[in-house]
């Protein structure tokens, strides 16, 4: 140590200017990202997007919608036909291939309803907060849709989503993907109603702008205050959906998910994601301070001791 | 083959280098007869039995040995591999940091074993992430095609792998100090002090950003472990973690791999182990007492009376509090083997710890998560197969490079 104690000096003020420039370089590399983010501050969803209005009061599980999302998408067939009601035995959920299904529910009032699932296209989607190579985009139409281009197949998307839908092919070793509803975005683009939407006989399914949707359903909880439960499922959980729902019985006893959070759950990783770029900056230059003054106590000490710095060896 | 005959030859033979290098000095007759011993008869059957069923994993799927469904996409090779993994590899991190930051000179003959812990811990959290990604060929997706910025996977994409580089030259000077490469030593060396601090920030960052993946769900991880304080019950943990798994592999190796320590090591080591044990103790208390404030900060007082909450007392009291303990009595009693024993302990229960964020409490509230929490034995298999590579790996590493010894030639140059 103390032969190479002159260079060493010199030595060590170069590595803190390389030090300095490094954590420039990061800094400004990471401070430009959280404001292009995809979940970015305080998004509350595109104005003037679509949406879907499904009223439980109205389904009667005649699953036309299924039969329609089916046909609309390309799906596979379906191991039983969508006119067999034995599947209402169990509850089932959405699978690769299978994008919507309806589920019955015996709710302790003794009433029969029946529910839609299906993506339900967040105004700020976990899925696409998660998702470390931005596979997912919120589009201005309201769609939350997937690339499976980019997808590499972590499935943290699936991790994040409140409402468990987003679904994977583990059967495939060569291109596993993800599947989810899609919200029917090509049809959107082509000025059609999503599929499920257009097949529903009893109106259940209601498509269009989401500002509407939602006033829609409050005429409608206005109207018939016996029929429906006060609330808007949607309108606020998760941080808002561009899918909604009514229903005449509580949400939970139809299977809606508990503990879904009244805000986007990427609000709950802001603080710790805004937190970054500051790190870059202070800790650099707080151990390069500390290494320059650790540096200088033994050259001090090494002065004083004359040749015995040896406190290594012994 | 003629052993006398063979060193007649002298340095600048490649057969002599190759026997020196790679074969610790012995012929290939002994070195193959050396190998067989009982830990090798079953490291071998481990990976008879892990390495086909990986193949397995990569000819038909994720779904033909693992037990990753919708609603739990994520399994032991994750909270096993990577959440357990990468904290008890923060040990790179935290000995370069004691020893070149904060000029704790005194602890160097265990510098090198923990940046390779690190490094090896690292490499090895990626392999297992290899084997679970749905397309693993995509790996440089998050670096290179896309950049999903507002993911903390993203963060932890990034940093996992600049770290991994980090540590890979960290350890650069030991590996050319066995391949005699002076010149490209020297320069290696300078870039020490500046990889360090690279390495504090990333490891800083990856080590709370692995817990802050778990922020974006709330409601499927139960409240107990689900607290806002979780990145940083992540990174104070993985210090503690960094510690005690210093202490514990430095153990082995004197235990297992003697014959590739020096004297500095061995005498040494009781002291060493006694500092470090100082250290982790000290990380475990403020931890501790971290994890109450989540739960007084949660009020969640009334939920540590559910089946849950005994489970997160045992946690914490069983596997925080009472390996804290004997860590406390060691360092007072200065016992190395009372440290040896709340070391082992306490990595312990760190893999308890990220075994139960990953996995047991995640997706608490579904029916039949129990029969989620328990692996299929295909999974087991893998992660007992990549366990023992890295060992085996390891292993070869410490018995041929100047890790836990100095080449007499550097021994003044660091
Ligand atoms: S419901 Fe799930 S998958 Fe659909 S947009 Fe929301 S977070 Fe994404
Ligand atoms: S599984 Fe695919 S889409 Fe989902 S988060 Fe990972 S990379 Fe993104
Ligand atoms: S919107 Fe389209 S993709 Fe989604 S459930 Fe309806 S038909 Fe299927």
């Amino acid at each position: 140590m103390k032969k190479d104690k002159g260079k060493g000096r010199s030595r060590g003020l170069s590595r803190r200017a390389f030090l300095g420039s490094m954590a420039l370089a990061g800094g400004t590399a990471v401070l430009g990202h959280p404001k292009k983010a995809g979940g970015s501050e305080n998004f509350t969803g595109y104005p003037g997007s679509y949406g879907m209005l499904t009223d439980l009061s109205l389904c009667v599980g005649c699953r036309s919608c299924e039969k329609a999302c089916n046909e609309a998408n390309d799906l596979p067939e379906p191991e039983t036909p969508f006119t067999d009601s034995s599947v209402f035995d169990e509850e089932r959920r959405t699978t690769p291939g299978v994008y919507t299904v309806v589920n019955r529910y015996e709710t302790p009032g003794g009433k029969v309803v029946y529910r839609k699932i299906q993506c339900n296209h967040c105004m700020e989607p976990a899925c696409a907060s998660a998702c470390p190579i931005h596979a997912y985009t919120k589009t201005p139409e309201g769609p939350v849709h997937y690339n499976e281009d980019l997808c590499f197949g972590c499935r943290y998307c699936m991790i994040a989503c409140p409402f468990y839908v987003p679904t994977y092919d583990y059967e495939s070793a060569l291109e596993p993907k993800v599947e989810k509803c899609i919200m029917c975005l090509g049809r959107i683009r082509d000025g059609l109603k999503p599929a499920c939407a257009a097949a529903c006989p009893m109106g259940a399914v209601t498509f269009g702008r989401r500002d509407d949707l939602l006033k829609l359903a409050r005429q409608r909880i206005l109207r018939s205050p016996d029929t429906y439960v006060d609330h808007i499922y949607g309108e606020k959980e998760a941080g808002g959906l561009n899918w909604l729902y009514l229903s005449p019985v509580p949400f939970e006893q139809v299977g809606f998910p508990k503990d879904v959070p009244m805000q986007p759950p990427i609000s709950y990783a802001k603080g710790f994601l805004a937190a970054v770029p500051s790190v870059f900056v202070i800790w650099p230059a707080f151990f390069g301070m500390l290494y320059a003054a650790v540096r200088h106590r033994e050259n001090h000490e090494t002065e004083k001791e004359g040749a015995g710095s040896e406190e290594v060896r012994k | 083959m003629n052993g006398e005959a063979e060193y007649a030859l002298k340095k600048t033979d490649f057969r002599s280098w190759f026997m020196g290098k790679l074969l610790m000095g012995m012929s290939w007759p002994e070195y193959m007869r050396s190998l067989v011993t009982p830990f090798n008869v079953v490291a071998g059957a481990v990976l008879a039995v892990g390495l086909p069923v990986i193949a397995v994993r990569f000819l038909f799927g994720l779904e033909s040995v693992t037990h990753a469904s919708y609603e739990y996409p994520w399994g032991l090779l994750l909270g096993w591999g990577l959440f357990g993994g990468v904290p008890l590899s923060a040990t790179g991190f935290v000995m370069a940091t004691m020893y070149y930051i904060f000029g704790f000179k005194a602890y160097k003959p265990l510098v090198r074993l923990g940046v390779l812990t690190g490094f090896m811990g690292y490499l090895f959290a990626v392999l297992y992430l290899l084997v679970d990604l749905g397309r693993p060929w995509r790996i440089y997706y998050p670096m290179v095609v896309q950049f999903g910025t507002a993911s903390v996977l993203f963060l932890v994409a990034w940093h996992v792998a600049t770290y991994l580089t980090v540590q890979f030259l960290e350890f650069s000077t030991t590996i050319l100090e066995w391949l005699r490469a002076r010149r490209v030593r020297l320069w290696a060396v300078r870039i020490t002090i500046a990889m360090t601090i690279a390495g504090i920030i990333l490891s800083t960052l990856h080590q709370s950003a692995l817990g802050a993946m778990f922020l974006l769900a709330p409601g499927k991880l139960h409240p107990l472990w689900y607290s806002s304080y979780i990145p940083q019950l992540f990174l104070i943990s993985s210090v503690y973690a960094a510690l005690a798994m210093v202490i514990a592999v430095s153990t082995l190796v004197a235990r297992y791999l003697r014959g590739a320590t020096d004297e500095t090591y061995r005498g040494n080591l009781d002291r060493l182990t006694l500092g470090l044990g100082k250290g982790a103790v000290a990380a475990m208390y403020v931890y501790f007492a971290m994890k109450l404030v989540a739960v007084a900060h949660a009020d969640l007082w009334g939920a540590l009376l559910t089946p849950y909450g005994y489970w997160y007392l045992l946690e914490i009291l069983g596997f925080v509090l009472a390996p804290a303990l004997v860590l406390t009595y060691g360092v007072k009693a200065a016992s190395a083997l009372a440290v040896r024993f709340g070391a082992f302990w306490a990595v312990m229960g760190i893999l308890v710890n990220r075994l139960n964020v990953s996995i047991v409490a995640f997706n608490w509230n579904l029916p039949h998560h129990i029969e989620h929490i328990v692996p299929p034995w295909t999974e087991v298999a893998i992660v007992g197969a990549l366990l023992t590579l890295h060992i085996l790996i390891f292993r070869w590493i410490v018995n041929r490079m100047p890790v836990v010894r100095e080449e007499p030639e550097y021994k003044e140059a660091h």
